[in-house]
C-alpha cells in the first residue's frame, strides 16, 4: 500500500518544478517535503534580479521566480510539508522524515524525486591557513544574514572565489555600505557568469585578482587582515607576492557541493565528476523509480535550467508511476572526452530516447571559437560550433533520436576543441 | 572563604572540581574564558590513551594507567560519548622494530593489559586501510576515543550541580597571601580561599608568578589537525599511531566519537594562544598520515584546527604544592596524556591537599549522574514521544548533524549554559558537520538571542570580541 504516487524531497526550485510537472503529467497524489519553514529554497535569499529570462522571458528576482511556481502549486492538490527533514530514502521508495507537526513518520511512494539542492564548500574544504576568528562566512551564509535576517556581516570585505554567489555578494555588500577590497580567484579565469563579473565587479570598481589565493588569515577574535598571494601554474602560492588587506570580513565563494547524503545512503550509483547520482536520459537514478534533478544532480548556473531539468524529472516520474518504468535494454554510456569535465546524463537508454536527448556538460578551460564533437565508438556522429565556452557556463547539446537508434557498439564521447579563427 | 579555588576550567580544572564536589567542601572555579573546556581541552586528539607510552615510574605513567579506566566509568555515569576502539602503533621496517618493543615493555611495566605485537599482515587484516609498507604493529585494545569537551563540561556541570561555584569570564589578575589562605583578585571580583589549584594550562606560569617564583617553565607546543567528513569516518576503526622518531612524533589517524576522521597533530613550539593553522603544518600532517593510511581522501576535509599543549621543562606532569607558596598547588605541564589521566590527577591532588589539612568528608547526597537528549540516536518511537511532548524536538536546526531546536533549548537550561555560537556547538553539535554551520549558524544565533533576551548582533562566535554581525541592513533599520 503506497501513501503517495510521488514524494519530492526538497521544495526549492528543483522540487517545485518536478512536482508541478508530475501533476501536469497526470499524478494526483504528490507530497513535497521541505526542510525549511517555507517553499522556495535558496531563491528566497536571492533578492537580486536576473532570474527567469529563459523560463518566463522576463527578469525576476529570486523570490518572484519561486513565487511563480508556488502560485502554480497552489492551484493543484499537491501536498506540502514544511519544516520536514527527510532522514532516509529506501530503494523501495520508503521515505522517513521528521517535522514538528508529524513527528517521526515513514511514508511510501511509487516514485521519489530527489531535489535536495547543494551546499557551499567551506574553509575546511580548501584548508585556508590562519586563525579561526569570526568574520569568515560562506557567501551564501552572508547572503542569508543580509537578505533574510536583515543583518550586516561586516564593513571591509575580501571575497575568495569568483563563483556567482560571491560576485552577487560583492555588489550586495557594496550597496549596503561595505567596502569590498578585492575578489580573489585561484584559477586564471572566473568561475562565475560573465554578466555577473561585469554587473557586480566592474560596475563597482572592485578588482578581480585572477591566479591569486588567500594564504593567511589573521585575527584573534574578529578577522583583522588577510594575506593574498599570486599562484603559479600548479596553483601553488608564489613566495614574495604576498599583499595584505586590512579587512573584517572574508567571504568564501569556492564552489558548491550537491547535497547527496540521502542519495548515497540509498545506494544509488554516484558520479565522482558531478558528486551527483548517475542518471539516465529521463533523470532516473540507478534505483528504479528514484529520480534526481537540479543542483543535487549537477550544479547549475541558472535556475531556469534547474526548472527545465526538474520538469523532465517530474514528467518521467509520472510516466514511471502511470505506465511503468523504462526497461533498460540497450544502454549507451556517455563519456567525457578531451576538455570536457562531465556529462549529464551519464547513460542513455536508446529505446527511450524518443526524438532526442539533451546532454549537459562543462569544459575545463576558457575556449574561443571551438567545436563540440560527439563520437559513437570511433565514429563522429555530431558536431556543434561554439563561439565561446568557459568552465563557469554549463553547455548543452541535443542529439537527435535517430542518431541514438543507429546500431553500433560503444559509448558516446563528448569532446571540445578550439578551431582556428 | 572557600576551601579550594581552582584556577582554570579545562579538563583538569573540571576534573578537580568534580572530584572535590563529592566532599563537604566549598569549591570555586575561576575561568578566564566565557566557556569551559575552550582551550587545550577542545583542540587535541580526543584520545584516552591505553598507557604504554609514558616512561615507567613517572606521574604520567601512573596516572594514565589509573585515569583511563576512571574516564571510562565517568563517561558512562555522566553520559559522555566514549568508545573503546583500541589503538595500533605502526612500524615501517627495521628502524621501528625496537620502538614497538620499547613501548610494549613500558606498557607491561605500567600495567597496561592486553598489549600485543602484530605482523604487518595481521594488522592489515584488522585494519584493511593500512599501508602495504607496515611491517609490524603494537595493538592496545584498551585505548579509547572520547568527546573531550563534553567530558570536561559534564564534570564541570556535575560539580556545579553538587554545589561548586563556577565563574566564567573571570580572569585572575592578582593573588595575595592572607592570614588564612589567599585572596584572588579577578576581573569579576575578589575570591578568598584556603587552597588554590593552578590548572591554568598554557598560562599556568603566568598565574603562578602572581603569588611567587615558579619552579617550572611552560613550553607550549602547537598541534595542527584535519577533521574529515563522516564519509571518511570509517577509514580506520582504531586509533592509528606512528612510532616517534628523529623526524618527529608522527601523526595519528582515528575515528572520532562523532563519526568523523581526525588526522594530526604536528608538534611545533608556539606562543601560548597561537592556534592558527599553517600551510606547512597542514602539508606535514597530510604527508605523514598518508604513510600510515594511503587512502585518506583529504578532499573530504571539513575543518582544520590547532591546539596548544602545555608541555613543560620537566617532561612529566607537575602535581605538587609550590615550594614558594604553601597552599598553592600546581596541576601544570599537563600535556598528553593529560586528558586520559585527568580524573586520576584530580584524585592525586586531593590526596596531596588532604595531607596539608584539607578534610575530605564525603557528602551524603552526591549527584553523580547526568543525561541529555541526543535526538539523532533515539529510535522513531522515542523521537515521537519527545516531539509529542515538545514539538521543537521535531524542528531540525543543524541538518548535517540532525540537531533539533529542543536540544538547543535543553542545553540553555543546564548548569553551565552556552553564551556563544561555538558554546552551542560544543554542547549539542550544531555546526559541527560538513557545512560547518553555514545553514544552522544564523538559526542558532536567532535562538540564542531570543532565549538570552539580547540582540542577535550581541551573540559572539566565541569570546565577546568575536562578533559575527555588525548591525542591521539599510532596509531593516527604521
Amino acid at each position: 500500500m503506497r501513501d503517495y504516487e510521488l514524494i519530492v524531497v526538497g521544495g526549492g526550485p528543483a522540487g517545485l518544478a518536478a512536482a508541478l510537472a508530475a501533476w501536469e503529467n497526470g499524478l494526483r497524489n504528490i507530497l513535497v517535503l521541505e526542510r525549511d519553514s517555507a517553499l522556495g529554497g535558496i531563491l528566497n535569499q536571492c533578492v537580486h534580479n536576473g532570474f527567469g529570462l529563459h523560463r518566463f522571458k522576463e527578469e525576476l528576482t529570486g523570490p518572484e521566480y519561486a513565487g511563480r511556481f508556488i502560485d502554480m502549486l497552489s492551484d493543484t492538490d499537491i501536498r506540502v510539508r514544511t519544516d520536514a527533514m527527510v532522514l532516509s530514502v529506501a530503494p523501495d521508495r520508503t521515505v522517513q522524515y521528521i517535522s514538528p507537526a508529524d513527528g517521526c513518520r515513514t511514508v511510501r511512494a511509487s516514485a521519489v524525486v530527489l531535489a535536495m539542492g547543494c551546499r557551499e564548500r567551506t574553509r575546511g574544504a580548501i584548508s585556508v591557513p590562519g586563525d579561526r576568528c569570526a568574520g569568515i562566512f560562506t557567501a551564501g551564509a552572508a547572503q542569508r544574514f543580509i537578505n533574510i535576517e536583515g543583518q550586516m556581516v561586516g564593513r571591509r570585505v575580501v571575497i575568495l572565489g569568483s563563483g556567482d554567489i560571491g560576485l552577487i555578494m560583492a555588489r550586495r555588500m557594496t550597496l549596503e555600505g561595505a567596502k569590498v577590497l578585492a575578489c580573489v580567484e585561484l584559477m586564471p579565469y572566473s568561475g562565475g557568469l560573465n554578466r555577473n563579473i561585469v554587473q557586480c565587479l566592474h560596475d563597482y570598481d572592485i578588482p578581480l585578482y585572477l591566479s591569486h589565493t588567500v594564504t593567511d588569515i589573521v585575527g584573534r577574535d574578529r578577522l583583522e587582515k588577510v594575506a593574498v598571494s599570486r599562484v603559479d601554474e600548479r596553483r601553488q602560492p608564489i613566495p614574495g607576492t604576498e599583499q595584505i588587506f586590512d579587512c573584517d570580513t572574508l567571504l568564501l565563494s569556492v564552489g558548491l557541493l550537491p547535497e547527496n547524503e540521502l542519495t548515497r545512503a540509498l545506494g544509488a550509483e554516484m558520479d565522482p565528476r558531478t558528486n551527483g547520482a548517475v542518471v539516465y536520459e529521463n533523470m532516473e537514478t540507478s534505483i528504479p523509480g528514484v529520480f534526481a534533478c537540479g543542483n543535487v544532480l549537477q550544479v547549475h548556473d541558472l535556475v531556469d535550467f534547474v526548472s527545465a531539468e526538474s520538469g523532465r524529472a517530474g514528467a518521467a516520474a509520472a510516466d514511471y508511476v502511470l505506465r511503468g518504468g523504462a526497461v533498460p535494454q540497450r544502454v549507451i554510456p556517455v563519456e567525457n572526452g578531451s576538455a570536457v569535465t562531465y556529462t549529464v546524463p551519464q547513460r542513455i537508454r536508446a529505446e527511450a530516447a524518443g526524438d532526442g536527448v539533451q546532454i549537459f556538460f562543462r569544459v575545463n578551460r576558457v575556449f574561443g571559437k571551438s567545436v563540440v564533437t560527439v563520437k559513437r565508438g570511433e565514429t563522429q556522429i555530431a558536431r556543434f560550433k561554439r563561439d565561446h565556452m568557459a568552465p563557469g557556463e554549463m553547455e548543452h547539446i541535443r542529439l537527435p533520436g535517430k542518431l541514438l537508434s543507429l546500431a553500433g557498439d560503444g559509448g558516446i564521447t563528448v569532446s571540445a576543441e578550439e578551431v582556428e579563427a | 572563604m572557600q576551601d579550594v579555588i581552582i584556577i582554570g576550567c579545562g579538563v583538569i580544572g573540571a576534573a578537580c572540581a568534580y572530584h572535590l564536589s563529592r566532599y563537604r567542601l566549598r569549591v570555586t572555579v575561576l575561568e578566564a574564558g566565557n566557556d569551559v573546556a575552550a582551550g587545550t581541552t577542545k583542540a587535541n586528539s580526543a584520545i584516552i590513551h591505553a598507557g604504554y607510552d609514558p616512561e615507567p615510574g613517572t606521574l604520567m605513567a601512573r596516572l594514565n594507567a589509573e585515569g583511563s579506566p576512571m574516564a571510562e566509568a565517568i563517561c558512562r555515569r555522566l553520559d559522555v560519548p566514549y568508545r573503546k576502539n583500541g589503538s595500533m602503533v605502526l612500524a615501517f621496517g627495521e628502524e621501528d622494530r625496537a620502538c614497538l618493543r620499547t613501548l610494549l615493555e613500558r606498557g607491561r611495566k605500567n600495567g597496561i593489559p592486553e598489549l600485543r605485537l602484530l605482523s604487518g599482515d595481521e594488522a592489515r587484516a584488522m585494519e584493511p586501510a593500512l599501508s602495504e609498507t607496515v611491517t609490524e604493529a603494537l595493538l592496545a585494545p584498551t585505548a579509547a576515543i572520547v568527546n573531550p569537551w563534553e567530558y570536561a563540561l559534564a564534570m564541570a556541570e556535575t560539580a556545579v550541580r553538587n554545589g561548586a561555584a563556577l565563574h566564567r569570564s573571570c580572569r585572575v589578575t592578582a593573588i595575595a597571601r592572607e592570614a588564612e589562605g589567599f585572596a584572588v583578585t579577578t576581573s569579576g571580583g575578589v575570591f578568598r580561599g584556603r587552597f588554590i589549584i593552578n590548572a591554568a594550562g598554557v598560562h599556568a606560569g603566568e598565574v603562578h608568578e602572581l603569588i611567587g617564583e615558579k619552579n617550572f617553565t611552560i613550553r607550549p607546543v602547537k598541534g595542527e589537525y584535519y577533521l574529515l567528513d563522516k564519509s571518511e569516518g570509517g577509514r580506520v576503526a582504531r586509533t592509528i599511531f606512528q612510532c616517534p622518531s628523529a623526524a618527529g612524533k608522527g601523526v595519528l589517524a582515528a575515528p572520532t566519537v562523532h563519526g568523523n576522521l581526525i588526522v594530526g597533530p604536528t608538534a611545533d613550539p608556539s606562543a601560548p594562544d597561537d592556534v592558527s593553522n599553517t600551510a606547512g603544518g597542514m602539508e606535514a600532517v597530510r604527508a605523514l598520515a598518508l604513510r600510515s593510511v594511503p587512502g585518506i581522501r583529504f578532499r573530504e576535509n571539513i575543518r582544520n584546527f590547532a591546539g596548544v599543549r602545555a608541555n613543560s621543562d620537566r617532561g612529566d606532569f607537575i602535581l605538587e604544592e609550590s615550594p614558594s607558596a604553601p597552599g598553592f598547588f600546581n596541576a601544570v605541564g599537563i600535556c598528553s596524556p593529560g586528558l586520559s589521566a585527568a580524573p586520576a590527577i584530580a584524585r592525586y591532588l586531593a590526596e596531596l591537599m588532604a595531607a596539608k589539612g584539607l578534610e575530605l568528608q564525603e557528602k551524603e547526597a552526591f549527584i553523580d549522574t547526568r543525561r541529555r537528549v541526543r535526538f539523532r540516536e533515539l529510535d522513531g518511537g522515542a523521537q515521537n514521544e519527545l516531539i509529542a511532548r515538545d514539538a521543537r524536538y521535531g524542528r531540525v536546526i543543524c541538518r548535517c548533524e540532525t540537531v533539533t531546536e529542543g536540544e538547543i533549548l535543553d542545553c540553555l537550561r543546564q548548569p553551565i549554559p552556552p553564551v556563544s555560537i561555538n558554546g552551542v556547538k560544543r554542547r549539542v553539535g550544531a555546526g559541527m558537520g560538513r557545512c560547518q554551520g553555514g545553514f544552522c549558524g544564523p538559526r542558532v544565533q536567532e535562538i540564542l538571542a531570543r532565549e538570552l533576551g539580547v540582540r542577535a548582533e550581541d551573540i559572539p562566535l566565541e569570546e565577546p570580541g568575536s562578533y559575527i554581525l555588525t548591525g542591521e541592513t539599510k532596509e531593516a533599520r527604521p
